[in-house]
């Protein structure tokens, strides 16, 4: 049987040292086995190395930053869409994620279809909101508290002991050991990301991220739990091995049946000497590191992409355990011409 | 003692714990005793066999022994002695 082609639109080319999940989906959207696809590449700036990537984006637009707002993304997307006849977009990005929820229904009527959280699962699961949502749904969360200034940054010594974590709304985090390195990050994370700043305490122990779908009515599609095994100065996995963990698995199955979570998620947990795990933050979309997700046996943008387009999409049950993925850099050579393209009219 | 039976053990030495993404590397001598553990040997059963191929005294492969099996134990490798709480 002839394969359907779709035109597909992904954001997060970014594959930098804190990389962005958009040329991993791109990957495993080309493996995908039930379609074959055209990639439409969506930019922020003009050096992300996915623009230049032309064996596995066939052409980029760059497009506003959500701070520009929904009016200004829509306009844009109606020209991409008069251009490209996209059938979906997975944006990749946490700070793009509510415009393109509040976009959706306008976006279906172009054609275009996504598989988002909707904006009430998107809310809740905020890491302001963290420690109610770890109540309402049974799941241990570290102790947290939202700041908007510094004026009771002194309050937080009767609540947390140090080191305590300093997080931004969408991104970064810095483990302050005293006061006045918590108003240090306060006033370095903030001034990038806005307010307000998350106070989170430390949870010593192991981490672990759960990548995976779910799909709207609570059941669990895909589920793919990764330990870190080397770690950047940011933070980021640039190695990892895909484990088999029961707990972490209930958890996610937990996570997915009680919240109705729509869409793809990483979960990032904490777990402790006596074997406790902690929920530390559940990111709204695909990690950067899901290709391992396709490594192991789940290609799970291809099912995401299923979804948005309204087909049955049977769960994956199984995946191989002690897989590991090794990232790396590579310097590609780039025609000054492309990047003038890009640069100044905004497509490649 | 019995190690857990979903953690992997090489022929080149090297154990990993697939619920915990641990990999830990032994020695010949101690890849040995892993496979002896795999066999639910007992403790007597593995003293015997060792002490029958290397030569080194019974003080000697004893405190080795509860050495290595308490690391077997520290890292959660070993059946029924779980760090982690139900």
């Amino acid at each position: 049987m002839k394969k359907p082609k779709l035109n597909i639109g992904v954001t997060g080319l970014n594959a930098i040292d804190s990389p962005g999940p958009g040329v991993s989906v791109i990957r495993a959207l080309r493996e995908a086995a039930s379609f074959d696809t055209k990639i439409i590449g969506f930019s922020y700036e003009s050096l992300e190395p996915g623009i230049y990537m032309h064996d596995l984006v066939d052409r980029t637009y760059s497009i506003p930053y959500p701070t520009a707002g929904t009016d200004t993304l829509l306009e844009r997307l109606e020209y991409i869409q008069e251009k490209e006849k996209l059938d979906v977009i997975i944006p990749n990005f946490d700070a793009e994620l509510y415009p393109f929820i509040k976009l959706e229904t306008k976006l279906k009527a172009m054609g275009i279809h996504m598989f988002l959280p909707t904006l009430h699962q998107f809310e809740e699961r905020h890491k302001v909101n963290l420690n109610d949502f770890g109540k309402k749904y049974g799941i241990k969360v570290p102790k947290s508290k939202v700041l908007y200034d510094l004026s009771t940054v002194h309050s937080l010594l009767s609540e947390f002991s140090f080191p305590m974590i300093v997080k931004g709304k969408f991104y970064d985090a810095s483990i302050a050991y005293s006061i006045e390195q918590v108003k240090t990050y306060f006033n370095k994370i903030s001034a990038k990301w806005g307010l307000p700043i998350i106070i989170q305490e430390f949870i010593h122990g192991t981490e672990f991220n759960v990548t995976g779908l779910g799909d709207g009515k609570g059941k669990t599609i895909a589920a793919v739990p990764m330990r870190k095994q080397y770690i950047t100065d940011k933070g980021k996995a640039w190695g990892g091995i895909s484990i088999a963990d029961e707990k972490m698995l209930e958890m996610t199955r937990k996570f997915l049946r009680n919240t109705k979570w729509r869409g793809g998620f990483e979960l990032e947990l904490m777990k402790n000497k006596d074997g406790d795990l902690y929920l530390l933050e559940i990111n709204p979309r695909l990690p950067a590191w899901i290709y391992l997700a396709v490594g192991v046996g789940q290609n799970i943008p291809e099912a995401l992409v299923n979804l948005a387009m309204g087909q049955t999409v049977k769960p994956f049950t199984e995946y191989s355990v002690g897989k590991m993925f090794v990232r790396y850099s590579w310097d590609m050579i780039v025609d000054r011409e492309e990047f003038e393209q890009i640069s100044i009219y905004g497509e490649l | 003692m019995k190690l857990k039976k979903n953690v992997a053990v090489s022929e080149a030495g090297l154990l990993f714990n697939p619920v915990t993404g641990e990999s830990f590397s032994v020695n010949p001598i101690g890849t040995e005793i892993l496979n002896l553990l795999r066999e639910e040997k007992s403790d007597a059963e593995i003293e015997k066999e060792i002490l029958s191929m290397y030569s080194t005294d019974k003080t000697s492969f004893e405190k080795d022994y509860h050495d290595f099996i308490g690391e077997l134990s520290h890292h959660n490798l070993l059946e029924g002695h779980e760090k982690t709480k139900a």
